[in-house]
């Protein structure tokens, strides 16, 4: 049987393949112009990369609010465009599966996964900064493209601006490398986005998904969702030997076999390699009324009495 | 009656995006996604 692991691997290249298809980029267009644009995958996959195929929940989230007041004074009224749309794309997602597309679609967790391949000393961050995502969602993604307006009265889309390293990587060195014209205005800012892009780069090779553990403003939505979704882990004390292997394999440094968190933690990116790794399957993947979502797993070791 | 909270998140997601089509922001957001955003990449 293929483990889950691999099935994990080939998911997460498939997926930032397929939504990273336009390879058309020597085309008149520089990016892509058609209409699957409308979709909002729960990943962060910069909209304006000349590959993208499919919109970014956080930079169109960003877009709505920073859009607000303009849009809302133009049509007098009725119902705002206050990002219900990407709230619910996102929450028919996370509603299901929780932060599963962390851990199994996102082209940026991949390739932080890779960077932590490389051979180095490891290193294991501070509780604390799991929570630093949430002022991230709060500062740079709500509150500043609301209230940080400009002479028109648009916002800033703050979080892609100074913070997303995922556009960096994907939209703004590809769009530089592939229009010269662009280096002339490419100035202060852009030098500042290429320090955070190295700086989580680094990070990445010295502890895992450093990115989605601390700043992932998308991580920080979709894991709140993990506590209520349709698929959840259940962690059996009973048959848990206490191994801790759940917990050194863990990518995002969730440890529920001791009791310091949930097994349904918002910071688990349902990655199920510690389902995987379980030696007396104490970990399960269920529904919401206790029924098992997956049953690959075999016993390596005898239960805890 | 015993509340599914998955199911009632569900449901207010599904709520969610058919007001959000209905508000005209999925144009939005196509308009948005298919024009590059210079300033959003930290280029000018």
């Amino acid at each position: 049987m293929i483990s889950l692991e691999r099935i994990r691997r080939f998911v997460q290249h498939a997926f930032s393949l397929l939504i990273n298809s336009h390879f058309y980029i020597f085309g008149t267009a520089p990016i892509y112009q058609g209409n699957l644009k409308y979709v909002c995958t729960p990943v962060l996959n910069c909209y304006s990369c000349p590959l993208a195929v499919t919109s970014c929940p956080i930079g169109a989230l960003q877009s709505a609010l920073a859009t607000l007041r303009p849009t809302f004074r133009a049509v007098g009224g009725g119902i705002p465009q206050a990002g219900l749309y990407i709230l619910g794309s996102l929450g028919l997602v996370a509603s299901v599966v929780g932060r599963m597309p962390c851990g199994w679609l996102c082209p940026f967790g991949l390739i932080q996964e890779y960077l932590f391949k490389l051979r180095t000393r490891k290193l294991a961050l501070p509780r604390w900064s799991r929570h630093v995502r949430y002022v991230v969602l709060a500062i740079f993604v709500v509150l500043l493209p609301l209230f940080w307006i400009d002479p028109i009265g648009f916002g800033e889309t703050t979080f892609c601006k100074f913070i997303c390293p995922a556009g960096t990587l994907e939209a703004g060195i590809p769009l530089l490398s592939l229009r010269p014209e662009l280096r002339q205005i490419a100035g202060v800012l852009f030098g500042w986005k290429f320090l955070v892009l190295v700086a989580i780069v680094v990070a990445s090779i010295y502890t895992s998904r450093p990115f989605c553990r601390t700043i992932c403003p998308l991580g920080a939505i979709l894991g709140l969702f993990n506590r209520v979704s349709l698929v959840r882990l259940h962690h059996d004390k009973e048959t848990c030997v206490e191994c801790g292997a759940c917990r050194t394999i863990c990518p995002t440094g969730v440890s529920f076999y001791d009791g310091t968190d949930s097994a349904n933690s918002p910071s688990c990116i349902r990655c199920l390699r510690c389902y995987s790794i379980c030696p007396v399957c104490a970990i399960s993947v269920t529904t919401e009324q206790g029924r098992k979502v997956i049953n690959q797993c075999t016993p390596k070791r005898r239960a805890a009495s | 009656m015993k509340f599914k909270t998955a199911y009632l998140f569900l449901l207010g997601s599904m709520v969610l995006l058919i007001m959000g089509i209905y508000s005209g922001e999925a144009s939005s957001t196509l308009k948005k996604a298919i024009s590059i955003c210079l300033s959003c990449i930290g280029i000018g």
